[in-house]
């Protein structure tokens, strides 16, 4: 990527002008500010990067989306209702039905232990995501039964090479010769990372694929297909590792443990890469923006929308890396778990 | 820590809606891709495949063609050196032929001569005799009277004729 050192370059330049242009201006800056109203960017942050039972856009009577909530318990059953329910018009925040809505969290009024699976902005997000997911890749599909022997047009040429990419470079390398059968999953893998990262760039958007129990779920996935496709050799190699000292294995299990958890550290890995890489990316976004309100300075605002800027063509780049290394990451795994003995 | 706990909803909601999203993926997006994919790179390679075993061809037939060439040429040769041999036979046969014919036609030629010859020959003696007889006759009636002497010279004359 020949372009990105020389808009680095740029970046560097104005970025130092504009530091100094800052600097000049917080001595004005420390005199002029003796608000009451103070900004909390913590808050601002959390409040971007963690899940919420509503989705907010800006403030007023219809910059809220008020999301269903969906709770199950023992003794109160189903209940389904809008997470408006939790305010009054003055946008105080009220029980309903025996639960309570603080910081983002419902809890039970009495203590009682309840099932939460309400459709929540990350949840939502998912939905969405899923959702473009499926129409941009039936388009694709469609291409290829329209243009049967033909080269590929529109959409389909667009996503051909990438799809070529996760086959050629990561799955069929990596598995080896049974690499069609985990395919569809490594493909649905790396375009459902990709596209939920992409999202989450948005302004507004939720941060799905920074949210651990996403990238939970899609880890367990890949551990589970790792197990069951596990060979002799796999389990020969944890418990009796060969080419190793006999006093590592006898009579302290040193590398059998060593190697036990790592059958576990691996799609730990996997899960905590995603949403930190993600996680991260949003709160340095954030935290960028947010010196604007800190300083209440017009430079710092400029030289902040700069660097924003700048961090955000580099998260378009981590948002691709993390879903090529996730779905690298898999492959290897499950190729190690099938590898023969050579 | 919040964000290091993941909440059950979204546990829930995303392993139900992955699995869903690589369930409908898989059969109508991903096989019919790769497939798709797969028969067209079959495709590609069959072509090249096809087009070397073309190019494979014409060289053969290239050969095949000089062969054919200098089979033909080989051909034309022994079909020429043929022909002027013929050639050469019929004109000397037909040489051959005529002479004979003319040696026939002038040993013919000859033939008759010899018996027109002949026959002018006889004829001139018949002439002859007959002038001989009318000289004769004459010398008869002239000399009438010296028997003797004419006697003698008409068989002298005689014997002149036969030797001639």
């Amino acid at each position: 990527m020949p372009r990105i050192p020389k808009l680095s370059n740029k970046v560097l330049i104005i970025s130092i002008l504009s530091t100094i242009l800052a600097f000049s201006n917080v001595g004005n800056l420390l005199a002029a500010d003796d608000k009451n109203d103070v900004f909390n960017p913590a808050e601002l942050i959390n409040h971007h990067i963690l899940d919420d039972y509503l989705w907010h856009f800006w403030d007023g009577h219809y910059g809220t989306l008020y999301l269903p909530v969906i709770l199950y318990s023992s003794d109160k059953g189903l209940i389904v209702f809008s997470s408006h329910n939790f305010f009054d018009a003055n946008h105080n925040i009220l029980d309903y039905e025996g639960y309570r809505y603080e910081h983002g969290h419902v809890s039970s009024v009495d203590g009682g232990s309840f099932i939460d699976i309400s459709i929540t902005k990350n949840v939502l997000f998912l939905f969405i995501n899923a959702t473009v997911l499926l129409w941009v890749f039936f388009a694709v599909a469609r291409g290829y039964k329209k243009n049967i022997g033909k080269a590929p047009k529109g959409i389909q040429s667009f996503f051909e090479p990438i799809i070529l990419f996760v086959r050629d470079e990561i799955v069929k390398p990596n598995i080896g010769p049974k690499y069609e059968r985990f395919l569809p999953y490594m493909l649905s893998l790396f375009f459902f990372i990709w596209f939920g990262n992409l999202f989450g760039l948005m302004p507004g958007a939720a941060n799905l694929t920074g949210n651990i129990a996403v990238t939970s779920i899609l880890a367990i996935f890949t551990f589970v297909l790792t197990i069951v496709n596990t060979n002799r050799n796999y389990w020969k190699h944890i418990f009796n590792t060969p080419g190793v000292p006999w006093w590592l294995k006898l009579p302290v299990p040193l590398l059998p443990t060593v190697e036990i958890i790592g059958i576990f550290s691996k799609p730990f890995s996997l899960l905590l890469r995603l949403f930190v890489a993600i996680t991260a990316g949003h709160i340095v976004v954030l935290s960028l923006i947010s010196l604007t309100f800190i300083f209440q300075s017009y430079s710092v605002g400029i030289l902040s929308a700069l660097i924003t800027t700048f961090i955000n063509l580099i998260e378009l780049l981590v948002a691709t890396i993390q879903a090529y290394v996730f779905t690298l990451f898999s492959s290897m795994y499950i190729g190690m778990a099938m590898e023969e003995e050579h | 820590m919040e964000l290091l706990t993941p909440g059950i909803g979204l546990i829930f909601w995303q392993t139900v809606i992955f699995l869903m999203l690589v369930g409908i993926l898989s059969a109508f997006v991903w096989r019919p891709i790769s497939d798709a994919l797969r028969s067209r790179e079959q495709f590609i390679a069959d072509s090249l495949k096809a087009a070397e075993l073309a190019k494979l061809e014409i060289e053969e037939l290239k050969e095949d063609n000089a062969d054919l060439i200098r089979e033909a040429r080989l051909e034309k040769d022994a079909l020429l050196k043929e022909a002027t041999h013929v050639a050469n036979k019929i004109k000397d046969d037909a040489r051959a032929e005529t002479s004979k014919i003319t040696d026939k036609m002038v040993a013919a030629a000859k033939a008759t001569i010899e018996t027109e010859k002949k026959a002018a020959l006889t004829e001139i003696k018949n002439e002859v005799a007959m002038l001989s007889l009318a000289i004769a006759e004459k010398v008869i009636k002239k000399n009438l009277e010296s028997d003797k002497s004419q006697k003698d010279l008409v068989q002298q004359f005689i014997k002149d004729l036969k030797t001639n």
